[in-house]
């Protein structure tokens, strides 16, 4: 291997490996706030692009049916709720989060398709139509178990995700797509050809991370999110729910993972089964940063990144084995690492 | 419901699977026998989830290895599958033996997900190892023969292969029963009662785990051979999810359950593929996952115990007879009372910047009642992990019985003869309280895993139930036997800790805070129980704050405050101490 081919291969990774780090975030996100090991988003990440695509083709993408059987799915198991907890004035909130508003967003892109909007539209539409999906996920299949230990939930997070790819491929059909590239600009960066795309996904990721930061330092729903990340009952005494606080990690969860898709959907074909792998590579750096740090899931995201790309030049077929072997040196790390603390907790 | 009825319950079971294929549609003795291959797998996961409390995504990953394996020797090398059999079997073992001593030092989710990885990573290797056909698969599997008689048609393995559920059922069960089993249906729940008791978790966790990958090789074997063409798809990551969802909705923990799952995820599975396409045309290969996988989600969510477990609260109780008279169990050689039996030197424990025990040294003599008191945060509790190996001294050395143990693992300490009861009672809830107690005398026994499956322990097994029900009578819970440990209130589940110790034949027995939440009543019958242990010439170490209880109890006392040692004496010179009454009452004003 001559540094040419290295310098490719590492900057070809660093881009794969950010968008593992959007989603890979949206990782941790989730199971700090949720302690739910929401496998189910690289499949958000797939749908993303497989509706970026439809619109593209001036198709209605079928996340709108979908969103829309979630949606009903969601206020029919949250009035049942309502009506056996006694609380029916709650019901006009209810039917506004769980039903207007998704069916609203799902209507809105319906209209705004008649015009054949330009791109920047096509791509916040897509973004609009995949954030529903994951909080009424949450609605209909964790928040029933959300005491649960961790192991039950990762259990149904695996079997979610079995089901959103049988949906994906009702919805979205066995096709793979492949989007316009978001940029033809191209440059020579130390003698290496970068991609406008590449760069574009690297300063996304680094975009999002940042936001993310100043989210969670800067505001107080952040800080409430952080609160029910380390204690659900005692943040629960302060006046936040855990609930909604878990709405909230899953949007922005959605979203980090929807721009992944978009940014995705130009570089490699999408499938609606392409989910899985990208969720489990995501899922790979998140636990380099221990499930909890931001930065380390975005860092060991990078890596598995490049480590992938390296993997894929030595050997095509078995560079899925290579990134998933690495996974039990890596757990067996983590889990050294977080004796300490578990000691602690028992005295 | 008496032993005998069980046991004829299950010989209709046997004739009523013998005669089936005589009945059954050449197509149901197929699916028969799909159930069957399933059920050896879901009831090693079994054995592994809900036995040992160890999720595992991967096990599909093993019948792969297995089936591979025999397909390799048999297909592509020409020798016979009995020959893939011992191969297969040997490799599965060898590879789950691998990633088990890699992987199962991991804790809770850490360790499940480090199976979805290997589950992964194995299954792609199907699919791109080279002259393992790639993802064509390998063809043309000859068929297993015994003898010269080859069993070719589904009607011919089935007996073959339920024979085989049969044997691997009994064996499961007769092992649950066994001391090994015992300690694996004790893993669940945490390693420290069980290393406290004398027992290497992790060999007992590796041990599961490669059974639980042994009958998925049994699986793989069958399963190569029966429908004679593998290809990766069957043994890829979506299938171990499905094994796991069948020992779930069986019931896990429950061996009998592993059947009851396969057979209904598997006929579940090809009635939603009849009825699917009638409810939507043209699309029921996709929504018969999606189908599937919401019922799985749905019965995660409300009926999380599974059938077994469900179905057996509505059948009559199993009547047990009380363990009959047997030889003991050989016991210890006990030293000499008022001789030097554990001295503690110098020791100190510091977490981070805090020193929680700051040079503590002291003696406990044999025959004597030793209490360890002080406030809140004196650091008893942590000088009591240190002597038991649940944690490590930084400094100093403790010596028991004349031999240092600073550095010795609970479970090496444990069988030294230091045996302990927990602060926070640690009982195994869905066990009855003699099979708590039994679990005290996992380190005085010797019975294997082969011994424990084929029975052939049972002049040990008899003494140990005998053993147990004798330690209860000491306590004086001996009317109850077989009332499960969760159903006691929590007075009595103190008391049986205590009786679970002393199963351990132990020469000294600690006791962490034996006295906090009991109620006064209770207090007093602690209190005569230990005296009458201490009649018995057992050395007791207490680490409790109840001043009241601790001073019409023991002999000597010392005092800990802000992790030093205050002052050590007997009770009436501790409680007219100055220092002492400044330390829990705060200095005189």
């Amino acid at each position: 291997m001559t540094s040419d081919i290295a310098a490719i291969l590492g900057i070809d990774g660093i881009a794969t490996g950010a968008v593992y780090a959007l989603v890979a975030i949206g990782t941790v996100l989730i199971f700090t706030v949720t302690r739910v090991i929401f496998i189910p988003f690289g499949d958000i990440a797939a749908f993303t692009a497989l509706t970026l695509a439809a619109l593209d083709a001036k198709r209605f993408p079928g996340t709108g049916s979908l969103v829309v059987v979630l949606a009903c799915l969601a206020t029919l198991i949250e009035i049942l709720s309502l009506l056996r907890a006694g609380e029916l004035r709650l019901l006009p909130r209810a039917l506004l989060f769980y039903l207007v508003l998704p069916l609203a967003v799902v209507g809105a892109a319906w209209l705004t398709m008649r015009i054949e909007p330009p791109l920047v539209v096509r791509l916040v539409l897509a973004l609009m139509l995949i954030t529903p999906i994951a909080p009424l996920l949450d609605r209909i299949v964790f928040r029933p178990i959300a005491d649960g230990s961790v192991l039950l939930l990762l259990t149904v997070s695996v079997a979610l995700h079995y089901a959103l790819v049988g949906l994906g491929l009702l919805f979205f059909g066995p096709e793979g797509v492949r989007t316009e590239p978001l940029t033809s600009f191209s440059t020579e960066f130390a003698g290496v050809l970068v991609s406008g795309q590449t760069m574009l996904i690297v300063i996304a990721a680094l975009l999002f991370s940042g936001l993310l930061y100043l989210f969670f330092d800067f505001t107080l729903v952040g800080k409430s999110l952080r609160a029910t990340a380390v204690n659900r009952t005692g943040s629960r005494l302060m006046g936040i729910r855990p609930a909604r606080a878990g709405t909230i990690a899953y949007l922005l969860g959605s979203l980090m993972a929807g721009v992944s898709g978009i940014l995705i959907a130009p570089v490699n074909t999408v499938f609606y089964d392409s989910g899985f792998l990208i969720g489990l590579k995501a899922f790979v750096g998140a636990i380099v940063g221990g499930m909890t740090s931001y930065p380390g899931a975005a860092i060991g995201a990078v890596g598995v990144g490049i480590l992938e790309s390296f993997a894929s030049f030595e050997s095509s077929a078995l560079k899925d084995v290579i990134v998933f072997s690495l996974l039990i040196p890596i757990l067996i790390w983590r889990s050294l690492a977080s004796l300490h603390s578990e000691e602690e907790i028992e005295e | 419901m008496t032993r005998f009825h069980v046991q004829l319950a299950a010989i209709a079971a046997v004739v009523c699977l013998a005669l089936a294929p005589f009945v059954l549609s050449p197509f149901s003795i197929t699916l028969m026998n799909y159930i069957g291959i399933y059920s050896l797998v879901a009831i090693g996961l079994a054995l592994l989830t809900g036995v040992g409390g160890i999720v595992s995504f991967g096990q599909a990953a093993f019948v792969g290895v297995a089936a591979y394996a025999t397909a390799w020797v048999s297909a592509l090398n020409g020798y016979s599958p009995w020959l893939g059999l011992v191969f297969g079997v040997v490799l599965t073992c060898a590879v789950a033996a691998i990633l088990g001593v890699v992987t199962l030092r991991l804790q809770g989710h850490f360790l499940s997900l480090s199976t979805v990885a290997w589950g992964l990573a194995i299954g792609f290797l199907f699919g791109n190892v080279e002259g393992l056909g790639r993802f064509n698969g390998i063809s043309s599997i000859p068929p297993i023969s015994i003898g010269s008689f080859a069993l070719v048609s589904s009607a011919q393995i089935y007996f073959l292969i339920w024979g085989i559920v049969a044997a691997v059922l009994l064996l499961g069960y007769n092992l649950l029963d066994s001391r090994l089993g015992r300690a694996m249906r004790a893993l669940r729940g945490g390693n420290t009662l069980v290393e406290s008791l004398g027992i290497n978790a992790f060999r007992i966790k590796l041990v599961t785990f490669v059974i639980a990958a042994a009958l998925a090789s049994l699986s793989g074997w069958l399963y190569a051979h029966m429908s004679r063409f593998i290809s990766p798809g069957p043994f890829d990551a979506g299938m171990g999810i499905e094994y796991l969802m069948m020992s779930m909705v069986g019931g896990a923990g429950s061996l009998l359950g592993g059947v009851v799952g396969a057979a209904v995820v598997t006929l579940l599975k090809n009635s939603v593929q009849d009825y699917l396409p009638l409810i939507a045309k043209g699309a029921s290969g996709q929504l018969e996952i999606v189908a599937f996988s919401a019922l799985f989600i749905l019965f995660l969510q409300w009926a999380r115990q599974g059938i077994v477990p469900f179905v057996a609260r509505y059948l009559p109780k199993i009547r047990r007879e009380r363990p009959q008279p047997a030889p003991p169990l050989p016991r210890r050689a006990q030293p000499a009372p008022g001789e030097l039996l554990l001295k503690v030197e110098g020791a100190e424990r510091r977490f981070g910047g805090l020193v929680a025990v700051n040079n503590v040294s002291f003696e406990v003599r044999s025959g004597e009642i030793l209490a360890v008191i002080g406030p809140n945060g004196a650091g008893k509790s942590t000088m009591f992990n240190c002597l038991t190996g649940a944690l490590r001294v930084n400094k100093g050395e403790v010596v028991f019985a004349g031999r240092p143990i600073t550095r010795d693992a609970q479970s090496r300490i444990a069988r030294a003869g230091i045996a302990r009861t927990f602060q926070h009672v640690k009982l195994r809830p869905r066990m009855s309280l003699l099979e708590n107690v039994m679990l005290g005398t996992y380190a005085r026994t010797r019975t294997g895993l082969l011994a424990g499956a084929f029975r052939l322990n049972r002049h040990e097994e008899a003494s140990t139930r005998h053993e147990a029900l004798m330690q209860l009578e000491r306590v004086g819970l001996g009317d109850k036997p077989f009332e499960l440990a969760g159903n006691l209130p929590l007075g009595n589940q103190r008391i049986l800790e205590i009786a679970r110790a002393l199963a351990a034949d132990p020469t000294l027995l600690v006791l962490d805070e034996p006295a906090a939440g009991l109620r006064r009543q209770e207090k007093l019958r602690l209190a005569e129980l230990l005296r009458t242990l201490r009649a018995d010439n057992l050395t007791i170490l207490i680490v409790e704050h109840d001043m009241e209880f601790v001073m019409s109890l023991v002999d000597r006392i010392v005092v800990l405050d802000f992790g030093s040692k205050l002052c050590e004496g007997a009770p009436a010179a501790i409680r007219s101490d100055e220092r002492v009454q400044e330390a829990y009452l705060g200095g005189v004003a």
